[in-house]
């Protein structure tokens, strides 16, 4: 017997959904309206108590800031409802499916959250003297190793802040190479169609030339389009492997042959590495630069939109010509090369890099161990085949044939439905599913790119495939209007962003006062 | 495996459904001498208790800031963070969300990073800002190349007082573009020199206060002086709490202000992850590097956000795009607007304060023990004292009495400066942490 219905239990009357209620306050039961901090807070509130400071003398100079900044704040309750509110208008792993090809939503366990802060890395200055931030070095050497021993590469650079921030690494590594050389005419970079758009703006921002490449038939680089490309003034190449069709480049060691017969170096970029650890190793590829998502393939979360962590590994080619700071064993204790010396292209950010992830990362990967690292790859990829298989008689595989961690369709199924991907993907939020990425790669047309990644249960799969089988089925009948106006059940409608472009508001600011303006 | 669902059975299942009779079939198109027969030689899965022990051993290895009188500053900084913090960014909504890349389902980090947006504009005094940066060091590097763009020039003037590693990092980046970039020699109340390097072949001039060394800089005649060669002032900070107490790099003529957001609502985490805060005018927004979230409505005209102007991004330019940057610091950026929004205009202000007094004390203790003298005239929460040693030393037979007392400026530059020492005090160090401190520095100095 529950509480309500002491004397009273409920009996609902048959419901009619013509009724449609316009609250006053703007909630929607659990759905609550959430006003701007700026329509709320007030600048002489806080939450924080502070001691009142004693008044002493002033070192500021003639450089004290005068009037108020605007900031308004929130007691505490009212902060803790404030984002409690917010976080419910957002999707996230923890609440379901959320299928982003190429993004590798995987769940976060919560030792690692525990781990990142134990104040030994989380509570550690990094200035503060290398004798006593010994554990925190010892974790990072050991991160090194991991990472190195699952590409079979000799050196790694920890720093780069993000997968891009690793790319620029890379290529950064790959151009003074070449230059302590004297190849400096080496500019031009072989790019596929399919690449990340973080790939050619690397490249440029190192300073090179793009060049694509086209794709085959079958998703993949085309080798004879390559041989006609390579020439002296090659630098290298930027490939994802698997590619960011969801394809193992089956050509791989070639091309990594035939860059090197050009005195090109191979960046890899590592994306997708979640599709490999454990069973292939980069370095037996021909490998010479590889960024490791961390945030992706090692699980730290994505918070949002980050912090990321780029660790790059580097061949033997390009290991000294790695960025400061590094770790190195000093006999029992660890010590930090932090000033770039002979060809080291130099310094990447403050500091080293992104411990609160390397923390995360190295934990994960203690807690899966070798043998659970393979088999993570395998049900990673043995999940995005099972999708595949079961869509394929309803909706239409780019390429077909045997995918790795993630599925690509294109929009063939949709032909003349009037459906379009971003309809399709918007219905999937009604479903209650996170759309998988769309309109990427670009060498497919209204792509849709599914990473289910090994966290999913069959179960969860199945329910999954069954709400695409049934959009794809509604979208053959001709049902187009429900798709135009999907999300229905979402917190927002569609969201103007042409409109958010065009005039662009990126800030609050005070509404004008009626009465001021008249004056 | 704790974090894997299959099972045995649902993988025979699945397999049979995709067609193969194992999983290697689904590995075919690796090159046979690059697939592995063996696991890798690394250690087998560990339970959660196992591997918490692991790490507890190592965490236990190094001294932390909070269990020692603790002096250090330098571009990372000490401050209380409230609990409520940590509490909302660990919400799962927010902790495993992406990118909120379908703007229907991910109101709460847009909304959120609206709001960052607003506090860091008015906290840097400027029109606009990012949705963040990697951090202060790349932010500063990424404006350089942006004061490029804007100006179609390629000569960068970095003040002597920029923090060191912003100086290379920027040079890094600057190196491979064929940004010109002036030599640096650190010093501490030199910045105003840079006025005189000013031409019309300027693309920008980067200053940083208050300064590496602590010394708050005067910008506006840097500003003035840019600003009639057509150059852009690129404002640096490295503690966002100071510009709570010092005039705003907006209020002196800045056009793009960037620097580090760490100080409030992320912890120091052995250098990172932090938050970068990049803003500047209006209208130089068309060519800022990384995210931006803006205002809109939906389809029933109710106001909502979205990440906007995005074809300067990668994802949508690529090689044309104004950076690779692609990640932010989401989370960071996150608990730094909590933190903002508990503390508002009277909460960081009074902290701001408090860093002050500390400091304060601090100096006056410090410049009465014999063999260290300050270097500054003035500073917010972090100042500059000679010694008559080799400040590395110092520190480490501070150190060996549990006190983490600074941070020395060779430890940046090697070699240079190597009798200074980058003292910083802030509100959580307490009246008995400033006495140990002058006790210990005075034995060491003796």
């Amino acid at each position: 017997m529950s509480l309500n219905n002491q004397g009273r239990p409920t009996a609902p009357s048959a419901a009619n959904d013509a009724v449609q209620v316009q609250t006053v306050s703007g909630n929607k039961a659990l759905d609550q309206a959430t006003k701007l901090i700026f329509e709320t807070g007030t600048p002489r509130r806080t939450g924080v108590d502070l001691p009142e400071p004693k008044g002493k003398a002033n070192r500021l100079g003639a450089h004290a800031r005068e009037g108020e900044i605007g900031l308004p704040g929130l007691s505490e309750p009212e902060t803790m409802r404030h984002y409690v509110r917010l976080s419910q208008k957002n999707y996230a792993i923890d609440l379901g499916v959320y299928p982003l090809g190429s993004c590798t939503m995987k769940h976060n366990p919560r030792l690692n959250e525990k781990v990142a802060r134990m104040p030994g890395f989380a509570d550690v200055h990094p200035l503060q003297p290398v004798s006593t931030a010994q554990g925190a070095l010892e974790l990072m050497y050991e991160l090194s190793h991991w990472l190195m021993t699952l590409c079979n590469m000799p050196a790694v650079a920890l720093t780069p802040k993000a997968g891009a921030h690793g790319e620029l690494c890379g290529m950064m590594a790959i151009r003074a190479r070449l230059d302590a050389d004297g190849h400096s005419h080496k500019r031009r970079v072989l790019v596929p169609e399919s690449a990340h758009g973080t790939n050619p703006a690397t490249a440029v921002q190192c300073g090179f030339t793009v060049d694509e490449i086209p794709a085959t038939d079958d998703g993949r680089v085309d080798l004879a389009a390559l041989k006609a490309k390579l020439g002296d003034d090659v630098a290298g190449i930027m490939l994802t492997n698997p590619n960011t069709c969801g394809l193992f480049e089956r050509d791989i060691i070639k091309i990594a042959d035939l860059i090197h017969s050009v005195g090109g170096y191979f960046y890899c970029d590592g994306a997708n590495f979640n599709a490999l650890v454990g069973r292939v190793r980069p370095g037996d590829l021909g490998v010479d630069a590889m960024h490791i998502n961390l945030h992706k393939t090692f699980s730290t979360p994505h918070g949002g939109g980050g912090p990321g962590s780029g660790p790059t590994v580097l061949s033997d080619a390009l290991k000294d010509y790695a960025p400061v700071p590094y770790v190195v064993k000093d006999g029992e204790g660890y010590n930090l090369v932090e000033t770039a010396i002979d060809g080291s292209f130099g310094r990447m950010c403050a500091f080293h890099g992104q411990m609160g992830m390397y923390s995360r990362a190295l934990t994960y990967m203690m807690s899966h161990g070798a043998d659970g690292l393979k088999q993570a790859t395998e049900d990673a990829v043995l999940n995005a085949n099972y999708i595949q298989a079961s869509l394929s008689d309803v909706m239409t595989p780019a390429f077909g044939g045997i995918c790795m961690h993630e599925a690509l369709f294109d929009d063939r199924f949709l032909k003349d439905t009037g459906v379009e991907t971003l309809d399709f993907a918007k219905a999937m939020i009604d479903e209650g599913y996170h759309p998988m990425t769309m309109y990427f790669p670009l060498v497919v047309h209204g792509a849709m790119l599914i990473e289910p990644t090994e966290s999913e249960s069959k179960g969860e799969l199945d329910r999954f495939i069954g709400s695409m089988r049934h959009l794809a089925t509604k979208a053959k009948t001709g049902d187009v209007e429900s798709f135009k106006q999907a999300p229905i059940y979402a917190p927002m409608r569609r969201l103007d962003e042409t409109q958010a472009a065009r005039k662009p508001i990126l800030r609050w600011t005070p509404p004008v006062d009626v009465a001021e303006a008249a004056e | 495996m704790r974090y894997l669902p299959l099972n045995a059975n649902d993988r025979a299942e699945m397999l049979s459904v995709v067609g193969v009779d194992n999983i290697d079939a689904l590995f075919e198109d690796v090159p046979k001498s690059a697939r592995l027969d063996k696991l890798v030689d690394l250690p087998k899965h560990q339970s959660e208790a196992a591997v918490e022990r692991h790490m507890n051993r190592l965490s236990n290895k190094s001294i932390h800031a909070s269990s020692v009188p603790f002096f250090c500053g330098a571009g990372a900084y000490k401050h209380h963070i409230p609990a409520t913090v940590d509490h909302l960014i660990q919400r799962s909504e927010f902790l495993t969300a992406y990118t909120p890349y379908q703007p229907e389902i991910s109101q709460g980090t847009l909304q959120a990073l609206f709001e960052f947006q607003t506090q860091v504009a008015l906290l840097t005094g400027m029109d606009v800002a990012n949705a963040s940066m990697y951090d202060g060091s790349t932010a500063c590097a990424e404006a350089v190349v942006m004061a490029r763009r804007v100006t179609r020039k390629n000569k960068a003037i970095l003040a002597p007082g920029l923090h060191p590693h912003y100086a290379a990092a920027t040079q890094t980046l600057a190196s491979t573009l064929d940004i010109d970039i002036n030599e640096i020699t650190p010093e501490i109340g030199a910045d105003a020199s840079v006025i005189d390097m000013i031409t019309d072949e300027t693309a920008c001039v980067v200053v940083q206060s208050p300064n590496v060394f602590g010394e708050i800089v005067d910008l506006t005649p840097i500003a003035e002086k840019a600003h009639a060669h057509k150059a852009l002032l690129i404002a640096v900070f490295t503690e966002p709490v100071a510009l709570a107490a010092i005039k705003s790099p907006g209020e002196q003529g800045a056009d793009i202000v960037v620097g580090e957001g760490q100080g409030l609502g992320v912890g120091l985490n052995y250098g990172g992850p932090h938050v970068g805060l990049f803003a500047c005018r209006q209208k130089l927004v068309r060519q800022m590097p990384g995210r931006v979230c803006g205002e809109t409505v939906d389809a029933n005209g109710e106001r909502g956000f979205v990440l906007t102007l995005s074809t300067r991004e990668q994802h949508i330019r690529r090689e044309k795009a104004t950076s690779n940057i692609c990640t932010n610091s989401g989370l960071c950026c996150l608990a730094f607007t909590i933190h903002m929004s508990l503390l508002g205009d009277a909460g960081i202000k009074r902290m701001a304060a408090l860093n002050h007094e500390k400091a304060c004390e601090l100096a006056d203790l410090i410049d009465g023990i014999d063999g260290a003298k300050i270097l500054n005239d003035t500073f917010f929460n972090e100042f500059t004292v000679k010694l008559n040693k080799p400040a590395a030393q110092v520190v480490e037979a501070l150190a060996a009495k549990n006190i983490l007392g600074g941070v020395p400026f060779s430890r940046m530059v090697n070699g240079v400066h190597e009798d200074l020492l980058l003292v910083c005090a802030t509100e959580v160090v307490s009246d008995e942490d400033i006495a140990a401190f002058g006790a210990a520095l005075k034995e060491v100095l003796s």
